[in-house]
């Protein structure tokens, strides 16, 4: 049988919240097709890693080692996925379509002179093209796309899966070393500053976030509180970081972060589509806001329709009532 | 320097979408169109580059004759030259829009020397390919890292950083490089009525091209399934407050 190979994406050897869903999906795509799933992982760093992921049912797993590979870099790792490709006889390579897998999967497309299909959400097998639904407008549009190619490309829409362990697994592990030179490491990563401590937007259980409705830079300050209470963090939407009210690192929605905490409270949005796919997958909504109708929200599961200004405040005082 | 920015008009971004009956575009009636946000930095970052280290702004775009509006634009918040490769209404597929733009840009370096830098967005507002910068790069052998949000230049070199939760992780890439930035990078000025009425009279040169398309069709598009959840309102001004804790309550320990 050929082979499928799905990239492992991770982090100096911390895995990718979404990578296992799209192993997943992968094994799903390498049944269909009739191929054999192959597990690449890229760095010594990753090494630590074929444990977990033999048990998400690859045939092999593949431990790419060369020092250009110990560090983040898009090229070297789409290199690094190409020559196993060629040495396993592959006919499909995927990843999920994070930044990281997307930005991967377009330079070994390139290289390869082949087309990619970035966030797929299904893919039927077809016994030359591919037929896949993907994610257009961050999510607010789908798109039914073919793909035909000896060597065929994607990515996986995060979340489209969700991990499914299949047991302790039998997958063979091997080292395969890549030939890279110095046009690869151009683009390694060279050096990293640290910012943020804690809790971040984008894994935060719980986003307070404000929109037009909040009015002013220092409109945020009951809705820091709130997130504080919480033990959450604020997000905004992208009018608020364009008047300058809050840095663009809080924005949430397509050209911001994508968030799926537990509980968001959007204060003062209307969520208009390109805020509302990046907050969609939340577990639970509650929306503030004078406007009954707008579509944060009769799309929430819960309302309080009136005056931000004032509502924030007296759920803090209600919060303070009850538990001190 | 020499800078080049890569911009796609796309129907402006936020509004509900629908779709017209042949399934394959979008109703646009009622609809503005911009430049894909992300790429409005990147022109933004282009000027910016240039008032700091002196040299020219390209815009480049692929698109119907209407797309020069989205040039006139950038022209009108300082780009210099602007050049569009002539295009159907319908997207050809990021193969054949990478070979356009590629073969477009060694045309314009041909006629008056190698860009420095260029600046393509992460991905666009609408097909979101996250693909036809890094395959224009390959295509010239140039260097390019996706999803930045500062450059600096200085001495012929570049320092790219790419937000993490984090903090960034750096690049240094030397030039001629290309980048895919994302919004945030900065904050796009407005254009003025002076700029706006100059820019009506800058010339764009017209390439034509044939590029080949790859092995991705579109067959159609499909809207989502509806959102159904139904919507409990919890009440009216702060005296909803006990019925939003209760809620609260449920979700986070307090």
């Amino acid at each position: 049988m050929s082979a499928f190979v799905f990239l492992v994406e991770h982090d100096r050897g911390a895995i990718a919240e979404t990578t296992l869903g799209g192993l997943r999906a992968a094994r799903e795509v390498a049944a269909a097709a009739r191929l054999d799933l192959h597990a690449a992982i890229p760095g010594t760093s990753g090494d630590a890693l074929a444990d977990e992921v033999a048990t998400h049912g690859p045939a092999g797993i593949h431990l790419l080692h060369h020092e250009l590979l110990d560090d983040y870099g898009p090229d070297a790792w789409a290199a690094g996925a190409s020559q196993l490709a060629d040495s396993l006889g592959a006919t499909a390579v995927a990843a999920t379509g994070t930044d990281r897998g997307n930005e991967v999967l377009a330079h070994l497309a390139a290289v390869r002179d082949e087309a990619m299909v970035a966030n797929c959400l299904t893919v039927s097998v077809g016994a030359d093209a591919w037929e896949m639904t993907r994610v257009r407008w961050g999510g607010s549009l789908h798109e039914r796309s073919s793909l035909t190619g000896d060597l065929k490309l994607l990515t996986f829409a995060p979340h489209a899966r969700e991990p499914e362990p299949v047991g302790a697994g039998d997958a063979s592990t091997a080292t395969f070393t890549p030939t890279l030179d110095a046009v690869h490491a151009t683009t390694v990563v060279r050096d990293r500053t640290e910012t943020a401590a804690g809790v971040t937007l984008a894994t935060a259980p719980v986003v307070v976030s404000g929109g037009r409705g909040v009015g002013s830079a220092e409109g945020f300050a009951p809705l820091e509180a709130l997130a504080a209470r919480l033990g959450g963090v604020v997000g905004c939407s992208r009018v608020v970081t364009n008047n300058g009210w809050r840095p663009h690192s809080d924005q949430v929605g397509q050209t911001g972060t994508v968030v799926a905490p537990d509980l968001y409270i959007a204060c003062g949005i209307s969520g208009a589509v390109q805020h509302w796919v990046g907050m969609m997958n939340a577990k639970h909504v509650l929306a503030i806001n004078t406007d009954a109708q707008a579509p944060m929200v009769t799309k929430a599961d819960w309302a309080v329709v009136g005056d931000l200004e004032t509502i924030v405040p007296a759920i803090l005082a209600e919060i303070d009532r009850r538990h001190g | 320097m020499r800078v080049l920015v890569c911009v796609k008009r796309v129907p402006a971004p936020g509004a509900r979408i629908v779709l017209n009956e042949d399934r394959r575009s979008i109703d646009t009636a009622l609809l503005g169109f911009a430049v894909s946000p992300h790429e409005e930095c990147a022109v933004e970052e282009g000027v910016r580059i240039v008032e700091q280290h002196g040299g020219s702004v390209t815009v480049l775009t692929l698109g119907p004759p209407e797309a020069e509006e989205q040039i006139r634009a950038a022209f009108a918040v300082g780009v210099h030259a602007g050049a569009r490769i002539e295009a159907g209404p319908e997207d050809p597929d990021p193969v054949a829009t990478a070979r356009a733009i590629a073969s477009a840009v060694q045309g314009l370096e041909g006629a008056a020397g190698p860009f420095d830098l260029i600046l393509f967005g992460n991905e666009s507002a609408d097909s979101g390919g996250y693909q036809v910068g890094i395959r224009v790069a390959h295509a010239l052998g140039r260097p390019i890292v996706s999803g930045i949000k500062a450059i600096e230049i200085d001495d012929g070199a570049m320092t790219v950083q790419r937000p993490t939760p984090q903090g960034a992780e750096v690049y240094e890439l030397p030039l001629p490089a290309a980048v895919a930035v994302r919004e945030g990078i900065n904050l796009p000025r407005y254009p003025t009525l002076k700029t706006r009425l100059s820019a009506k009279k800058t010339p764009i040169e017209l390439v034509t091209t044939d590029a080949a398309e790859g092995g991705q069709r579109m067959i159609e598009l499909v809207p989502p399934p509806e959102d159904t959840s139904s919507v409990q309102i919890l009440g009216d001004g702060p005296e909803a407050a006990a019925a939003v804790v209760d809620v609260v309550e449920q979700l986070v320990s307090l």
